[in-house]
């Protein structure tokens, strides 16, 4: 198992290498001047330009510049905004917003999708395994932004039953519909997951085997269906936090969370190439992290796949 | 970065991928030369007689159908034009002369709605195109050759995964695409379309290479090797029938999901923009009066989510027609 | 009608009592039809068998033949649908197990009637150790403490003689062989001490020599525990050893019933002597191998009067019109031809 985990922490490094300097050259390396339109609309002040190519070696070629930027990276210094704000500041003031809105959207999703899912998958072709079908092929054709902009206008414009947007506090309870919005499209996905998967499972052969041995049928469902039929389910859940985690522009902006989705919109749009990549880089760190978070939390869920 | 939409759909393969076992028949031995039998018809075949029995496919069909019209003769539903605009009739609500009321700038949002499905469907379905194509040859070349060919291009996609689809597309956009640069209107489609499929072909390469892996051992493969058999035949004729079937059920919901991305996109500002009608660039614009003027936002979002079903709901057909479980 | 077993039965109440005694399990006159899109096949047409405690019945047939329909029937693990009971009894204890309420039949499944299945590795639940799986049983059915089931899983696994049981607790099905993973089985089935075990072709998937070690191990677990044990399988090499009785199945009736020694000696039913020919022998060596020409009948349209008559060397006009009735022959013996009489005399 450590040699497992060995592996695809350096399979991963080469990963993380190859797109963060993707991104890196996109930013800055595309040929013209490199500060050609990074600091909005105007010409960046000549102190800045000393300064960054001062610092990141910008008058050097590509490599030098990628490595330099990325040592200071390492050592935790995201660098700063044409306007002088620090981005480490930018960045821990926004992500916990958006770790906050993930793990609403992940509940609910969650939630919703999992008993869908288990209860049609024990009972197909009934009403409600109708009803679930339709809606989550419903929910999947659905843009989030189209789900947001209706939801937000039916629950807080027309009926006032939830604030149109999250306050400067983002509590909990401001984010239950914008967590619905996010978690929308998974939620169909992990609903008819379950679904199928506990459906396949009902006939294995080791349910049956539960049955024969006198097991009540509370026990028989709960204890060894669910948990063979949950597995897909869970590192399903644990790809989606991963996504999650990346923060959504879109919900972010509609809702006006001040997250780290709507910051590095902000940063592109205003042209704060720094600001960009730095936050570019955390998620895609954040995103391999998870990622390989999920295979081993799939090793311990299934026990045949533990000796790779 | 999750927008569902599009992030789970592109990183999340389908939840239930068809196993294609065996494929087109060996033809019959033991019978005379002339003897007059069925051309044997495989799995594509016998899928598509099942398809066609299915309600679900006729309508995600006709549905589908009817926007590829709409795209390619959009003077045949309506014959205003989308870009004239008369400020006087902002924003007016729908009536008899304009079933879908007027936009922000006066223009006739039923016309708008109607022109917009080419770009919408347009962009979607070269993308999808592109993205399969390209993610499934490299899915090809990795999965048959293996070893360090396969590692290379794994890593590859390994990087292009890491990437947030819609931060990936955003920077990319706004780096070859400055606002207000005057782009054409070619120039713009083709770098949502490069985006698009630069961000998504790493998808089709990883459910295609694992088709293969999973074909690869078959027995008849060995066989047709042991016959002779190039790898560029073997390729071909063998491999490639019996590995479509995941990438075709993909293919269909993909384009669904381009769709959807593509109005992402311009929802954000950074994909199609004016001179460019399609629906994400009318919901866009809708952005600051959809409290006063829902309406504005309704029917291109209607118009939108009616062609992602189809596109979804003919995916869900594909599929269980092509599942050898349900046989 | 029903092809009625005609021979002596102990009648409930025979042994003056008042209570119904009998055999330990009794399958009477079962008919099961399994109804698809297709139509319905008629899967189990009348069986009848029994078997009591001490003694081991094999249950003989090829696939398709309804012998582990029958089983699952009894253990009540039947798919309904597409399963349905359309007549028949099922008694343990004398009792009828079909009337029973849910409850009263989960009950007896484990401590009453247990039953293994063909493959292990699918039977068993792949995410739960082998330890778990067998204490499962005296912690929700006994309500014993976690420690105290440990401890009789191992003594279990002991029994069953897998080596370093203590050790193997912990270990997941899949991390076992295929021998080992059917011994966890019967340990597991066991647990509860039941009075029957139903053993549906439970060497099928093995090595030859796992085969006869398993064959020792339950033969040895039923003497010690006085069970009944129901051998199903389609192996007749495997049943010469172990059965007192053999009933031999064909499209879901039993064609012949007799004791192991004298169905081996004197087939009384064409199928049986079929079968039997069919083994090949070593002093048969470089001769064609014998087979029963044809195949088993669908079960969705069985052939008009006996089953068999398709396939059967000695047909006669009367096999085509006339279903044959499971005759006494004597003694145990039963068989359901109307030629019985003359394939016991042959040769």
């Amino acid at each position: 198992m450590g040699r497992y985990l060995l592996r695809r922490l350096l399979q991963l490094i080469p990963v993380f290498i190859g797109t963060t300097f993707f991104i890196f050259v996109l930013v800055w390396a595309v040929p013209g001047d490199p500060f050609a339109g990074k600091c909005g609309d105007r010409r960046c002040p000549d102190a800045y330009v000393d300064f960054m190519t001062d610092k990141y070696k910008l008058d050097q070629n590509i490599f030098v510049q990628y490595g330099s930027y990325m040592k200071n990276l390492l050592q935790g210094d995201f660098g700063q905004t044409f306007g002088g704000r620090s981005i480490n500041e930018i960045v821990s003031n926004a992500y916990p917003n958006t770790l906050k809105l993930a793990l609403v959207a992940l509940a609910v999703e969650a939630l919703i999708g999992l008993t869908a899912g288990v209860l049609t998958g024990l009972k197909r072709n009934g009403f409600l395994d109708n009803l679930v079908l339709v809606s989550t092929l419903f929910l999947i054709a659905l843009p989030t932004f189209v789900t947001g902009f209706v939801l937000q206008w039916l629950l807080g414009v027309k009926w006032g039953i939830a604030p149109v947007t999250v306050s400067g506090d983002v509590a909990f309870s401001e984010l239950l519909v914008p967590g619905f919005v996010l978690g929308s499209t998974s939620m169909a996905y992990i609903a008819r997951l379950s679904r199928t998967s506990i459906a396949e499972n009902r006939r294995a052969d080791y349910v049956r085997t539960a049955i024969a041995k006198g097991l009540p049928m509370r026990r028989v469902v709960g204890v060894h269906l669910l948990r063979n039929s949950m597995i897909p389910v869970i590192t399903f859940l644990g790809t989606d936090l991963g996504a999650l985690m990346g923060g959504s522009v879109v919900t972010e902006g509609i809702f006006n969370i001040n997250g780290i989705g709507r910051e590095v919109f902000r940063a592109i749009i205003t042209k704060e190439g720094a600001t960009v990549v730095s936050i570019v880089v955390i998620l895609v760190l954040v995103y391999l992290l998870m990622n390989l978070l999920i295979d081993l939390l799939y090793a311990a869920l299934d026990p045949r796949i533990r000796y790779e | 970065m999750s927008d569902p939409t599009v992030g789970s759909m592109a990183t999340t393969p389908p939840a239930e991928q068809p196993t294609v076992a065996g494929g087109t028949a060996p033809p019959d031995s033991g019978l005379p030369a002339n003897a007059k039998r069925d051309q044997p018809r495989g799995l594509l075949g016998d899928a598509w007689i099942d398809l066609r029995r299915k309600p679900l496919f006729w309508i995600s069909a006709t549905i589908i159908l009817l926007f590829l019209v709409m795209a390619a003769f959009p003077s045949l539903f309506t014959s205003v034009d989308p870009t004239q605009g008369d400020l006087a009739r902002s924003r007016v609500e729908p009536s008899g002369d304009a079933w879908f009321g007027y936009d922000v700038q006066g223009r006739d949002v039923y016309a708008r709605v109607i022109h917009g499905a080419r770009a919408s469907i347009l962009v979607a379905v070269l993308a999808t195109l592109g993205t399969v194509l390209i993610g499934g040859a490299i899915g090809i070349l990795a999965g048959f050759w293996g070893s360090w060919v396969d590692a290379l291009l794994s890593r590859i996609a390994d990087v292009f995964f890491g990437l947030p689809f819609v931060l990936g597309a955003i920077v990319i956009l706004t780096t070859f695409n400055k606002p207000g640069s005057g782009n054409s209107y070619m120039k713009i489609v083709s770098l949502v379309l490069f985006s698009l499929i630069v961000l998504g072909w790493p998808v089709s390469m990883r459910i295609m290479r694992s088709s293969v892996l999973a074909t690869k051992q078959a027995d008849y493969i060995m066989a047709a090797r042991a016959l002779g058999a190039g790898s560029g035949r073997i390729i071909l004729k063998h491999l490639l029938p019996n590995t479509l079937a995941p990438l075709l059920v993909y293919s269909t919901i993909l384009v669904g999901s381009f769709i959807g991305a593509e109005a992402t996109l311009s929802f954000l500002g950074v994909g199609l923009q004016s001179p460019v009608v399609s629906w994400g660039v009318m919901i866009s614009e809708t952005r600051d009066w959809v409290r006063v003027s829902p309406f504005l936002l309704f029917f291109p979002a209607t118009f939108l989510v009616i062609a992602v079903l189809a596109f979804v709901m003919l995916g869900e057909a594909v599929r269980e027609a092509l599942d050898p479980k349900l046989r | 009608m029903s092809d009625i077993l005609v021979s002596e039965r102990s009648e409930p109440g025979a042994d003056g009592s008042g209570r119904p005694s009998g055999r330990l399990l009794e399958v009477d006159d079962l008919r099961v039809e399994f109804r698809t899109r297709d139509g319905v096949a008629k899967v189990i047409n009348g069986v009848t068998y029994h078997v009591d405690a001490g003694e081991t019945l094999a249950v003989l047939g090829e696939s398709g033949s309804g012998k582990s329909v029958t089983a699952q029937t009894i253990m009540g693990i039947l798919d309904t649908p597409p399963g349905f009971v359309t007549g028949g009894q099922v008694r343990f204890h004398g009792k009828d197990m079909l009337k029973m309420s849910a409850e009263e039949r989960r009950r007896i499944r484990g401590e009453g009637i247990a039953m293994i299945f063909q493959d292990a590795l699918s039977a068993l639940n792949p995410v739960f150790t082998v330890g778990f799986q067998v204490a499962e049983q005296f912690r929700i059915r006994r309500g014993m403490s976690r420690a105290d089931a440990k401890k009789r899983s191992i003594e279990m696994l002991d029994l069953v003689k897998i080596p370093n049981a203590k050790g193997r607790f912990n270990a997941y099905p899949h991390q076992f062989s295929g021998g080992m993973r059917q011994r966890a089985m019967i340990a597991m089935s066991l647990a509860l001490d039941p009075e029957v075990l139903i053993a549906d072709e439970p060497t099928t998937a093995l090595d030859v020599t796992v085969q006869a070690q398993i064959m020792d191990l339950l033969a040895e677990l039923q003497r010690e525990r006085q069970m009944g044990l129901i051998l199903i399988t389609h192996d007749l090499g495997v049943v010469a050893d172990v059965a007192d009785r053999i009933a031999v199945m064909y499209a879901g009736r039993i064609v012949e019933e007799a004791d192991v020694h004298e169905l081996y000696a004197k087939p009384g039913h064409p199928y049986t002597l079929g079968l039997l020919n069919s083994i090949p022998r070593i002093d048969e060596k470089g001769q064609q191998l014998r087979t029963i020409k044809g195949l088993p009948p669908s079960l969705l349209n069985i052939p008009s009067g006996c089953p068999f008559h398709p396939r059967c060397p000695m047909v006669q006009p009367v096999c085509r019109e006339k279903v044959p009735p499971l005759l006494q022959l004597g003694g145990t013996r039963a068989s359901a031809c109307h030629f019985a009489e003359e394939v016991v005399n042959r040769d």
